[in-house]
């Protein structure tokens, strides 16, 4: 096992890990890293191979503000704050945040993340293997998908000192002024708020996109829908290139249709500034398939597999890694459980079941419409 | 949806076929002097049946035509009273077929329909089985007769038993009788077609629509593999073969039969080897009833059986015994297509959202495994069976007309409608019996050389898939399953008649029909008779394929045809052999070419030529 105990400070924190690997997390992990984490442990448990990474706990983000000694100034920044007050909000937020991304932090800390980060680097065979870095929500604290969406995320963070760095950034962003006044309104203490933060090897995607395992025109949960452009699932998430589209039976996983899209852009990484750019498709490949046909194959497969684990209709972002051998490349980025079929009350196509004839009367009294 | 007014295209008279009409029965016209009729005409949807009718009718062919005109109407209409349909309207232009179902529109009288088709159709769906075995013995008992049925040919003096037997019959009065026999017992054959048909497709259609409406993305093929798996005798022609070419082998006759391509050569060899009677006769039992099968969908004169060429099934025995000498097993995967079978309905059954809904399911899915066997058998029956020694009984007929001088040729028999057979018959008796000439002898070869040039430019001729006006909703349910005749394929067929150049053409598309992509050469054969030119691993490209072409599939990758629906031949054997298929591309053969690269993808229907 990976998990690295703390080191001492008191008899209860002994047994919560300060890191924790995304594989040693599950569903119930939530108030230990948060529910990006969790979820990503979560998937890694229903079999689908997810990129590695690890979590500083919420145990090792206490941990964390503990060796830093700065909760007691926090807390006369944060006195008597009013959630209205945005001007003192703000300079509240920007001293915090000045503060934590500053101080030191334990030793024990910093060698804890490094050496998780080596071991990364070591599992992922680059030498310092980029990540991406991000904050994971506790449930508790910022409840609303709405609030975790506004936390940070870096991407293509490479090296120690930079992954140091952007760990504390997003310890940081705990005091944002917009999450201090949501807990001034909400009546949250702020001592008793708590963040995690994932560092997770980043895809580094020849394509990517997202698949839902019902259709989302019709509800059909006989077929996985895929939409997939070249580079980083980005593009297609927010809807900058019409996308390669693609309905798989998820019973016998054969393709039905492919609409290939001219695909004029996508996001892919500059090796120069180690960022995600916005790059033009190359002519020659703009109306080509971005996928292979095995690899449509293994995504539906994988879509399958996950929604089985989660009994409920599934949607789910991937990425096709360029570094890896085909045939293991698929990377499942996230599955959220689909909501807007699943909320709504599964209507029956027979409103009582009938025998055979009566539905064939009914049926051909109904006809077949033409126009 | 507005078509061509059918009026419009018949007045289109292509020169040189003035007077066709005379070919084909008169309530078969689009006509412009009732006018009643002309405006139920105009107002109609018709569209060309090229399902059944790739080419234009020879007027004796016509024959089995009418029989359906009349069999599924009755049944639907008089029988079992389907509420909202009555039956299929016919009509020919330029040799081609039009029907067009016709409804019931008084909402009143489709109710009080309903009570009717509850008891009648009911009763055939709750005594299926007990109907179903009572059918068989009729339809034997029919085809019993029709092989006993002599056709006489006339005598310069009747025998003289006709005198101490007492018996006052002349061969004559046979002739006419047993043509009239062998007629009307295929007329009978027709009737036992539609008994259950129209209420297996019924069972079937509506299965097939449920499953749609739960899974609107479900490929059609996958509702059908749900029904897979069940034994029916279509397939025993072909498991024949396989047993000739294993008993070939074991009998250590296989390199007898495999050395030669023609059968008298094979036959010849085979009686030589120390086995060899042992296996002749094994061949011979084979072929009543098993050969009996029809090189095309048996629906026409051109479509000869197995026993009437011992070349197709003897290169099938060849293709299988090379097979078991490479090693392969020739049996069908039947356990595999069970096994898949089950798996697939299990999942699918998993998915459906509610218990009412997989109630409903269940009961659909075990009528229309009750009904598929007929739905299948049936064709060996009727189509294959009886059609393929009711041609060779009319070939008899146009012998003894040939005697007389009325008919050149055989063949040109099927050139005269089936009434004037008749006629022309009681020209030859009378003549015979009076000791003249039959006038028939001057004026039936000038008639049947002018229908031979008129049939030529039929065949040039290319029918619009639909004329009239287009209804909103469809409800005879087979215009629905076997035709196809959704809106989509409505549209589809507005867009074929713009096809231009076929030689431009670089993609088609059918039915997805079996699943998977594969790359290859194209071999275009129009008859079974060409299947032995196929190579391994070549893609079939064929108008239609049948049971007799089996054999064809141990060598092929994947096959494409001009017409079928996802039940038809090709689709259900490509699933079996797990090779892809597209069916019902309306015209790959006039546009592929043997020899030239294809794509086939199977699980969306379409096929590219890579050119």
């Amino acid at each position: 096992m990976n998990t690295v105990l703390a080191a001492k400070p008191d008899e209860a924190a002994t047994k919560i890990p300060l890191l924790s690997w995304f594989e040693e997390c599950t569903k119930d992990s939530i108030p230990l890293v948060g529910g990006k984490c969790a979820s990503l442990g979560e998937l890694i448990s229903s079999g689908a191979r997810v990129p590695p990474g690890f979590a500083l706990t919420t145990a090792g983000f206490a941990e964390f503000m503990r060796a830093a000694g700065i909760q007691a100034e926090i807390a006369g920044l944060l006195h008597g704050l009013d959630h209205d007050d945005l001007d003192r909000l703000e300079k509240s937020s920007a001293a915090i945040r000045e503060m934590i991304e500053s101080r030191p932090m334990s030793i024990e800390l910093e060698d804890l993340i490094g050496e998780a980060y080596r071991k990364l680097s070591v599992r992922c065979c680059q030498a310092s293997v980029p990540v991406a870095i991000r904050s994971s929500a506790t449930a508790e604290d910022l409840p609303g998908a709405s609030f975790a969406g506004q936390q940070d995320t870096y991407l293509w963070i490479r090296g120690f000192d930079d992954v140091i760095h952007h760990v504390r950034r997003c310890i940081s962003s705990l005091y944002t002024a917009r999450a201090i006044a949501y807990r001034l309104k909400m009546g949250f203490p702020h001592d008793q708020v708590a963040i995690s933060v994932g560092v997770q090897k980043m895809a580094n995607a020849y394509a990517a996109g997202v698949m839902f395992t019902l259709h989302p025109a019709t509800g059909d949960r006989s077929v996985i829908v895929i939409d997939a452009n070249f580079g980083f699932g980005e593009s297609v998430v927010s809807g900058e290139v019409t996308p390669d589209h693609f309905v798989v039976n998820k019973v016998t996983l054969d393709i039905l249709e492919r609409t290939i899209s001219t695909k004029l852009m996508c996001y892919t990484v500059d090796p120069r500034i180690q960022k995600s750019v916005a790059t033009e498709v190359p002519f020659e490949r703009q109306s080509i398939q971005c996928l292979i046909d095995d690899e449509i194959t293994e995504l539906a497969w994988m879509a399958k597999k996950i929604e089985k684990h989660y009994g409920r209709p599934m949607d789910i972002e991937w990425a096709i890694d360029k570094a890896l051998p085909a045939g293991g490349n698929i990377y499942i980025l996230q599955a959220r459980p689909e909501t807007i079929w699943s909320n709504r009350q599964p209507a029956a196509t027979a409103t009582a079941t009938a025998s055979a004839m009566d539905y064939i009367v009914s049926s051909l009294l109904a006809g077949k419409r033409l126009t | 949806m507005q078509f061509p007014n059918p009026h419009d295209v018949k007045a289109e008279v292509i020169p040189g076929t003035e007077g066709w009409e005379r070919m084909y029965p008169y309530q078969y016209q689009f006509v412009t002097d009732d006018e009643e009729r002309n405006r139920y005409e105009k107002e109609t949807f018709w569209f060309y049946d090229g399902l059944h009718y790739p080419e234009p009718l020879y007027p004796f062919d016509t024959i089995w035509d009418e029989a359906w005109y009349l069999a599924l109407s009755q049944f639907n209409n008089r029988i079992f009273q389907v509420p909202p349909v009555r039956g299929v309207d016919h009509r020919i232009i330029n040799g081609y077929v039009y029907i067009s179902p016709v409804p019931v529109r008084d909402p009143e009288e489709i109710g009080a329909r309903v009570p009717n088709f509850m008891e009648r159709a009911g009763y055939y769906y709750k005594n299926w089985d007990d109907l179903e075995a009572k059918w068989k013995l009729k339809m034997e008992a029919t085809i019993a007769e029709l092989e006993a049925l002599e056709i006489p040919r006339l005598p310069e003096v009747e025998d003289l038993g006709v005198v101490t037997g007492g018996v006052g019959e002349s061969r004559g009065y046979h002739l006419i009788k047993n043509y009239d026999d062998l007629i009307n017992l295929g007329i009978k054959c027709w009737q036992y077609h539609f008994e259950f048909l129209n209420l297996g497709y019924a069972a079937y259609v509506f299965f097939m629509d449920f499953a749609q409406k739960l899974f609107p993305s479900i490929p059609l093929q996958r509702v059908t593999q749900m029904i897979s798996g069940i034994d029916v005798i279509m397939y025993k022609p072909d498991d024949e073969l396989k047993g000739l070419a294993k008993k070939a082998v074991l009998l250590g006759v296989d390199q007898a039969v495999t050395d030669h391509r023609e059968w008298e050569d094979v036959k010849a060899a085979v009686a030589k080897s120390p086995r060899g009677d042992e296996w002749l006769a094994a061949f011979e039992k084979a072929r009543y009833p098993w050969f009996n099968i029809s090189s095309g969908t048996g629906w026409f004169h051109t479509d000869r059986s197995w026993n009437d060429n011992l070349g197709i099934p003897l290169s099938g025995i060849q293709t299988y015994i090379n097979k078991i000498r490479s090693g392969a097993n020739i049996d069908r995967p039947m356990e595999h297509v069970r096994a898949e079978r089950d798996r697939i309905t299990a999942e699918y059954r998993e998915l459906i959202a509610n218990e009412t809904d997989r109630q409903q399911f269940d009961e659909l899915l075990g009528c229309a495994k009750t009904v598929f066997p007929y739905v299948e058998n049936h064709l060996f029956y009727v189509e294959h069976w009886f059609h393929s020694v009711f041609w060779n009984k009319i070939r008899q007929v146009a012998a003894v007309m040939k005697e007389h001088g009325i008919l050149d040729d055989i063949e040109d028999i099927w050139y005269l409608r089936r009434d004037e057979i008749k006629q022309a018959l009681w020209d030859i008796v009378t003549a015979w019996a009076t000791g003249v000439k039959p006038r028939g002898a001057k004026t039936w070869p000038v008639e049947i050389e002018w229908r031979k040039g008129v049939m030529q430019k039929f065949r040039e001729w290319r029918a619009p898939p639909a004329i009239g006006v287009a209804p909103e909703v469809i409800q005879e349910p087979f215009t629905i399953v076997l035709w196809g005749v959704t809106n989509k394929s409505l549209s589809d067929w507005a867009s074929v008649q713009d096809v231009g150049d076929p030689d431009s053409i670089t993609e088609m598309k059918g039915f997805a029909a079996s699943p998977g992509i594969v790359e290859g050469k194209a071999r275009v054969c129009f008859g079974a008779e060409e299947i032995r030119d196929l190579m391994e691993d070549e893609i079939l490209v064929a108008p239609t394929t049948s049971p007799s072409w089996a054999p064809a599939f141990a060598k092929i990758k994947a096959c494409i045809t001009d017409v079928g629906g996802v039940m038809s031949h090709a689709a259900i054997v490509c699933r079996e052999y797990g090779m892809p298929a597209v069916v019902g591309t309306g015209y790959a053969t006039k546009v592929i070419k043997s020899g030239m690269l294809l794509r086939v993808d199977g699980s969306s229907g379409h096929i590219t030529i890579v050119r």
